[in-house]
């Protein structure tokens, strides 16, 4: 049995069918105001004309995803009458019957088809060790790190996304990169950027690494560039398939001269800073710098409490924030210091570009980047780094601390995501689970060599575990619950912050002085 | 984690996980979806659970918290002011009544409304389900689970994949899950110690297993299907001593271990003889009849043709019965008492709890788990079969699940046991003639059909009897059924079960009366 168990591919099938039963389990769980979202989406697409998609406002929640994805609804709304036509109507706000959660549960669950397919051909592109038991090897890892992933589990099928295709098709984007099927690879991202624009962040690391190491055929033997080695006709190959793209997208929106309208739905500016909970970033932790910078101030005499704003004091429950101390940010200066942060990697990609692998971190380096710096993000956004991370993470022992570092703070600052009492105990045992199976599973496939994470990295990551006894049980207790409800959630992205911010500064150290392993690898 | 209800979960979760982990296995992984899947249940129901004015198992168990909390130990079974027995009277022995107690205990420092004697009838709130299905987990990690995992270790050939696997298997088997955790039970608790009764004997710790059986056995009544095989067994294994010297002094220990044990668990009880019989008479309504809603056992099927519960007297029932059982259990247990091995005592176990549930009185559709049980230690040796035996038991409480509005959990639940499980244990590709143990039949038709082949016969009837289920439950869920049958479907669950049960019960009987001689399984015997 357990011959023909390694040999042929099985596993898979059986890890991707017991996800499958799982999420199948998780329909009748709690979903967030985003299931209203889509089955509006669903809703408009259906049973309006083209030119009113970015026009229709009768629910609040308008569509803000590209076209593409308005399209990928509109498909779905043709199976979605087979089960309940009154879904479809837009008046219909709020309308949840059975047969609707059904079938948008199973539409998330069906479509994470595609992620299975895309780890698949991931998995294809691994170093794999031969001779090494199933549970040592780095391709049955890889995939239970990205089918089993908490976060996929809780957003797409508790909370409600459909994070799981888009994430399918970013990494099948990556494995064919990884096979050097370059263009292929470029059509799979230009149609992802159009199903959710959240992707440009990344954007940057396509853009250079394509650019230099598609169009370019050559390198000189030290790395650096060979600027003879240009193909005007790979550049012009690599445009028409994405302005193609584009074409189809946005197009028919051009024609109808909407355009204006689609880029302000896609691209709203007038949200705060942070999101309602704080996303575990720097600007997490200039808020709470400001703050205590306040309350000290106001202690020491050294600030009027009355000139203070009102705002300051009961942050995290208003999207607006004002800054009392620190100077406010502007979306500007967020855009720059996103920019900023990402620009020395991807002069390092440019520069000495490290084979595709040198890519995915980039990319990786990339998206955490714009998690760090960006303007409103959403807390779900870290899952856009973990899981590129996993490819890496399962071949290079640096990356794999990194990988535990950030992915357990990741996932855990996702917890207020689910709030209900019910859903407390499925957050912590998946939650568990993973990082249970990720510690250990990594541990083992890099016995070599001591320990993965210094007692430090141990300590601070242990220390999400009082955390999480003081804000779910043990503060709700307390008298401050009335008074500051809203503390809890800071400490929670206060202390996820920290973790986030380390990897970070992990992932860029490795980025920039990955040269000498890149060598090896392309010996290999 | 402490100070609350998932810590419960959480703490038993992790030593669980380890194991696998040790073992290095790739079952593991799947372990471990099973510790997910039991943990969810809760709060996948949470909709589904208690509609007034029906409340069910849940309000039972809730109510006999308040019951054994609020009163003295003289008053649970008796009809008093403050116990009203019509209302979810306490019908279960006494240990139920002491794990409600102390489960009432834990309540009271949560929440002291949850068992407010009469004013918390019908309390519902999430953390009080919360509490009730973590009280269900916890005792489930507590004794069946570690009773599951023991006896995989010890009692299952092959390598470690092989045990991780089959006990995985077990763990997933659908009906025990639904029932426990979607309807609200703790029948985890009487099968786990039954279990760990069979453990005992397995082990040749024979007093300790008395102990564990005798302890099933005042949890939960129904365990009287289970207690002929364990009488035979020991009683089989006393003979074989010598009944002079050695197994007697042997069966004069057991005997004592059972009856110091039920003197234990009966003791608040002893002290007034009428204390005693009104326990009997609430574990053993007669007046309740023959069987009630839809079973899928004789009576109820015969009753579709003749009309056995109206036309017959309840003395007749009641005898027909009775001689009906004893008829079907006695082949086995003769059997195991001339020929005391595990394999038997596994065998007679089945055929015993088998012949109860289908013919004797009073027979609820849960019952089927008791046969369930024996039916999942056979599954390592003949996988085929155990996995059709439990996917049709899960089956014959489809009426019951769509009454508690499980329908998507027993569909998903259903398909992962059967796709796991022949994945996990190779089910299709281990059906030889020998596995199925097809030789009597071998015999009987190799006269007249020489080259039948009679595995591939049994495959087929096995998918065929798996697209009938589905077709069945898909009719059940979608169709009105006529206005002049109301019960159509359940009745054609229930019969359609009955006839796999009949099959089964035969063909477990035959196994069992005809094993070979030299069997290898016999090493496992003391």
């Amino acid at each position: 049995m357990a011959a023909s168990m390694t040999n042929d591919q099985s596993w898979f099938f059986a890890l991707a069918l017991g996800v499958s039963f799982l999420k199948c389990l998780l329909i009748n769980a709690y979903h967030s105001t985003d299931f209203e979202v889509h089955r509006n989406w669903l809703a408009l697409t259906h049973s309006l004309p083209v030119s009113q998609w970015y026009y229709e406002a009768t629910s609040e929640w308008t569509l803000d995803y590209p076209p593409l994805f308005a399209w990928f609804e509109y498909g779905l709304s043709h199976i979605a009458r087979f089960f309940d036509k009154e879904m479809l109507v837009v008046e219909n706000l709020n309308y949840a019957s059975p047969a609707t959660v059904l079938f948008q549960r199973l539409s998330v669950i069906v479509t994470d088809a595609v992620l299975f397919y895309a780890v698949k051909e991931c998995c294809k592109c691994l170093r794999e060790d031969k001779g090494k038991d199933l549970l040592g090897k780095p391709s049955f890892i890889l995939t239970v790190l990205l089918l089993w992933n908490f976060g996929l589990l809780i957003v797409d099928h508790i909370h409600f996304q459909y994070n799981g295709f888009l994430f399918g098709v970013l990494l099948l984007s990556i494995a064919r990169h990884l096979q050097n099927r370059h263009l292929e690879g470029a059509l799979l991202f230009s149609i992802l950027l159009n199903l959710k624009h959240i992707y440009l962040y990344i954007a940057p690391a396509y853009g250079i690494f394509l650019l230099r190491c598609f169009c370019f055929t050559q390198s000189n033997p030290d790395g650096s560039l060979s600027w003879r080695s240009f193909s005007v006709l790979r550049l012009v190959a690599l445009g028409t398939i994405v302005l193609s793209t584009f074409a189809v997208s946005i197009g028919p929106f051009l024609a109808l001269g909407q355009l204006p309208q689609v880029l302000s739905r896609l691209f709203p500016f007038k949200r705060g800073l942070c999101h309602a909970y704080w996303a575990p970033n720097i600007w997490a932790l200039y808020n709470i710098a400001d703050k205590a910078l306040s309350i000290l101030g106001v202690k020491f005499k050294l600030l009027d409490m009355n000139k203070l704003p009102k705002a300051s004091m009961t942050g995290g429950l208003v999207q607006e924030f004002q800054h009392s101390v620190l100077p406010s940010v502007s979306p500007l200066a967020t855009l720059i210091c996103t920019l900023l942060s990402i620009l020395p990697a991807l002069f390092k990609l440019w520069h000495r570009p490290n084979g595709t692998r040198g890519f995915l971190r980039c990319l990786v380096v990339c998206a955490l980047g714009s998690f760090m710096f960006g303007w409103h993000v959403h807390e779900k956004a870290i899952l856009m780094v973990i899981l590129p991370l996993s490819l890496l993470a399962v071949e290079s022992r640096e990356d794999a601390r990194t990988f535990l570092i950030l992915s357990i703070t990741g996932h855990y600052s996702l917890f207020p995501l689910l709030f209900t009492t019910q859903e407390l105990p499925i957050k912590l045992f998946l939650m568990l689970l993973f990082t249970i199976f990720s510690v250990t599973s990594l541990k083992m496939l890099f016995r070599k060599g001591g320990s993965l994470l210094n007692p430090l990295e141990s300590m601070y990551l242990l220390g999400l575990i009082p955390l999480e006894l003081v804000c779910e049980f043990i503060y709700p207790l307390t008298v401050w619950q009335k008074t500051f409800p809203f503390l809890p959630l800071m400490l929670t992205s206060l202390y996820c912050a920290l973790g986030v911010t380390y990897a970070f500064i992990r992932l860029y150290i490795s980025m920039l002085t990955s040269s000498d392993t890149a060598k090896k690898v392309k010996s290999q | 984690m402490n100070s609350d209800d998932t810590s419960v979960s959480g703490g038993c979760c992790e030593n669980y996980l380890l194991l696998p982990v040790k073992k290095q296995d790739e079952d593991a992984i799947l372990c471990r979806i099973n510790i997910i899947r039991r943990s969810l249940y809760p709060f996948i129901y949470e909709r589904c659970a208690g509609k007034p004015p029906m409340f069910g198992d849940y309000e039972a168990q809730r109510h006999w918290q308040e019951l054994t909390y609020n009163l003295p130990v003289h008053e649970w079974y008796f009809n008093t002011t403050n116990n009203d027995l019509n209302y979810w009277g306490l019908d279960y022995p006494p240990l139920t009544a002491y794990h409600s107690l102390a489960c009432a205990y834990i309540a009271k420092l949560f929440n002291p409304e949850w068992v407010e004697l009469h004013a918390s009838r019908g309390y519902e709130s999430h953390s009080h389900k919360l509490f009730m299905r973590a009280t269900v987990l916890f005792a489930d990690a507590l004794i069946y689970i570690p009773a599951v995992l023991l006896y995989c270790f010890y009692f299952c050939d092959g390598s470690p994949k092989q045990k991780v696997a089959t006990a995985f298997c077990i763990l997933m088997y659908p009906g025990l899950m639904l029932i426990d955790y979607g309807h609200f039970q703790y029948n985890g608790v009487s099968l786990g110690l039954a279990l760990w009764g069979v453990l005992g004997l397995g082990l040749g710790w024979d007093l300790f297993g008395s102990v564990a059986f005798v302890l099933a056995l005042n949890y939960k009544q129904m365990e009287l299907y289970h207690a002929l095989p364990f009488f035979c067994y020991l009683l089989g294994k006393c003979v074989k001593h010598g009944l002079n010297g050695q197994g007697f002094f042997h069966l004069v220990k057991i005997s004592l271990t059972v009856l110091v044990t039920f003197a234990l668990c009966w003791m608040p009880f002893l002290s007034d003889p009428k204390q005693p019989l009104q326990v009997l008479h609430r574990l053993f309504p007669v007046g309740r009849g023959l069987f009630e809603d839809k079973v899928a056992n004789t009576w109820c099927s015969l009753n579709v043709l003749i009309k056995i519960k109206t036309l017959l007297s309840r003395e007749t029932q009641l005898f027909l019965s009775f001689a009906l059982t004893v008829l079907f259990v006695l082949p086995s247990s003769l059997k195991l008492l001339s020929k005391p091995t595990l394999w038997q005592f596994k065998l007679a176990l089945v055929n015993s709890s088998l012949a109860f549930f289908l013919f004797s009185f009073q027979v609820h559709e849960k019952s089927i788990l008791l046969a369930a049980l024996p039916v999942c230690l056979v599954i390592n040796e003949m996988p085929l079969i155990a996995v059709w035996f439990l996917l049709t038991s899960t089956f014959s409480m489809l009426p019951l699940l769509l009454k508690d509005g499980l329908l998507l959990p027993y569909v998903v639940t259903s398909l992962a046991f059967l796709f796991l499980s022949l994945y996990l244990l190779s089910a299709l590709e281990r059906s030889t003639d020998e596995e199925l143990r097809l030789a009597p039949y071998r015999k009987l038709t190799q006269h007249f059909l020489p080259k039948l082949n009679l595995s591939r016969i049994v495959k087929w009837k096995f998918w065929l009897s798996l697209v009938a289920m589905a077709a069945l439950s898909i009719t059940s869920v979608w169709l009105e059924p006529p206005a002049k049958l109301p019960d159509l479907f359940p009745v054609l669950v229930s019969i359609f079960s009955f006839l796999h049960f009949l099959g089964f019960v035969i063909y477990f009987n035959l196994v069992q009366l005809m094993e070979p001689q030299r069997r290898k399984n016999q090493k496992k015997t003391n």
